[in-house]
């Protein structure tokens, strides 16, 4: 395993460039000079700080690899939050807050690994999953991803554009949960056995599965991979709760 | 000095000096986990500690019933910064189950269903420090939170109440668990912040 590097400092970010991804939520690249690199799947803290002094601290996924000393958050707005408000509406190009990180050694994908890789992720689940996606591309890897994007309805879909665009080894299916597109195949519904069975890999190709999103889409997800035979050590979960913010 | 991030204001702050630094106030219960969660009936379950001499205690969910449980009102801390104020939960003392372990050893490995493990000095698992908890809120403990039982060791943040809990390997040497090889601290003290290894 991966150490990150020990004692994580925190580090003046400004804010580059924001990128809207749906009605509340949106990316934002920062530069952070000096940042030393992470691995798909990781996370920073951000912090931000008050005139005051008061300061806030929250975990974010990276979105994307480090381009230099760029990195790419996607933040959603939680109703009542704290900080992700301040992200999602009020920060400007030039505003500047402190990140540290990259943090988690668990939940990862390395380039060089050779297993297939299923992708499930349910709403803003998708946030490290989408690193990965950029990471395997950019890295011209060619095991094949396969990605179950679970979401509520057309309009909250992230990186809507870019999973359109064909990337060779990239298998890409929508799951509906309220609401689908006119015509959609699939009734909207959560997450189920079929969708697995059909949009995943057999468990005897052994891949590495890699399952983000609430708590409930995670739990049931993950239970219906263990069904279908993937072993529990191949099963890697990051869960956010309906807290944040 | 601390950079300020123009606009941002914060909100009223809320739990005084209840709340160790850099953490925030939830009134529900997020869960975290590495992997799926792991199903254990009962009637298979089971508690062991592992002596440095070789010694196995060990209790069934029958055994484990029987012995007298306490009901502590506890704050828990996250690393990944949530806390909650006030929980309460129902367990056994350490205190109890290790009234007739012999043991000279200086550290504990806990070990889960599921493979998680996560160390500590034996010493923060006793004198009233830590428990194995099998009710939250009044509720059997759900599968999710850890159930069918947990440890609960509130002083320090919440990797190192390790869920599922399934027994604890004393050792003369401290040998690092899941998450304290994966970057984090060893120790874990949420009033330190020692979040990060080295932190």
């Amino acid at each position: 395993m991966t150490r990150p590097p020990r004692r994580p400092t925190w580090r003046a970010a400004r804010l580059t460039g924001v990128r809207p991804e749906t009605g509340s939520a949106r990316t934002l690249r920062f530069e952070v000079p000096g940042w030393p690199g992470h691995l798909a799947g990781q996370h920073v803290d951000v912090r931000v700080t008050a005139e005051d002094g008061y300061s806030a601290q929250r975990s974010y996924s990276l979105a994307a690899p480090a381009d230099g000393d760029a990195i790419e958050l996607t933040v959603e707005a939680v109703p009542d939050g704290e900080v992700s408000p301040y992200l999602t509406e009020v920060i400007e190009a030039g505003d500047e807050v402190e990140i540290r990180g990259p943090v988690g050694g668990w939940f990862v994908w390395r380039p060089e690994s050779t297993a297939p890789v299923l992708l499930v992720g349910g709403g803003a689940g998708i946030v490290p999953l989408m690193a990965m996606i950029r990471a395997r591309r950019l890295a011209g890897s060619r095991v094949p991803f396969r990605l179950l994007y679970s979401l509520r309805d057309p309009g909250s879909r992230y990186y809507a554009d870019e999973l359109r665009r064909p990337d060779p080894g990239l298998d890409v299916a929508y799951l509906y949960s309220r609401s689908t597109p006119e015509g959609w195949p699939r009734l909207a519904g959560r997450i189920m056995l079929d969708d697995l069975a059909e949009g995943g890999w057999p468990a005897d190709f052994e891949p590495d599965c890699y399952v983000c999103g609430p708590t409930g889409f995670v739990e049931r997800a993950a239970d219906l991979l263990l069904a279908l035979g993937h072993a529990p050590g191949r099963v890697r979960t990051e869960r956010f709760g309906p807290t944040g913010g | 000095m601390a950079i300020v991030s123009r606009g941002f204001h914060g909100r009223p702050r809320a739990g005084g000096d209840r709340l160790p630094p850099g953490q925030y106030l939830v009134d529900d219960f997020p869960v975290l986990s590495a992997g799926p969660t792991p199903r254990v009936p009962t009637d298979r379950w089971e508690f062991v500690i592992d002596t440095e001499s070789g010694q196995t205690h060990r209790w069934s969910w029958q055994d484990l019933m029987a012995l007298p449980s306490q009901t502590p009102t506890v704050d828990i801390h996250c690393v990944t910064r949530w806390s909650k104020l006030d929980t309460t939960w129902e367990g056994v003392s350490l205190d109890v189950l290790f009234e007739d372990v012999e043991t000279a050893a200086d550290y504990a490995l806990v070990h889960s269903y599921g493979g998680y493990t996560t160390n500590l000095p034996l010493e923060e698992l006793l004198d009233g420090k830590a428990w194995i908890a099998h009710r939250f809120d009044g509720e059997e403990l759900a599968p999710v939170h850890g159930g069918p039982a947990r440890l609960l060791v509130p002083h320090l943040y919440l990797w190192k109440s390790a869920k599922w809990v399934r027994g604890i390997r004393l050792l003369n040497e401290d040998w690092p668990g899941f998450w304290e090889t994966a970057g984090y601290h060893n120790f874990g003290d949420p009033w330190l912040e020692q979040r990060y290894e080295d932190d």
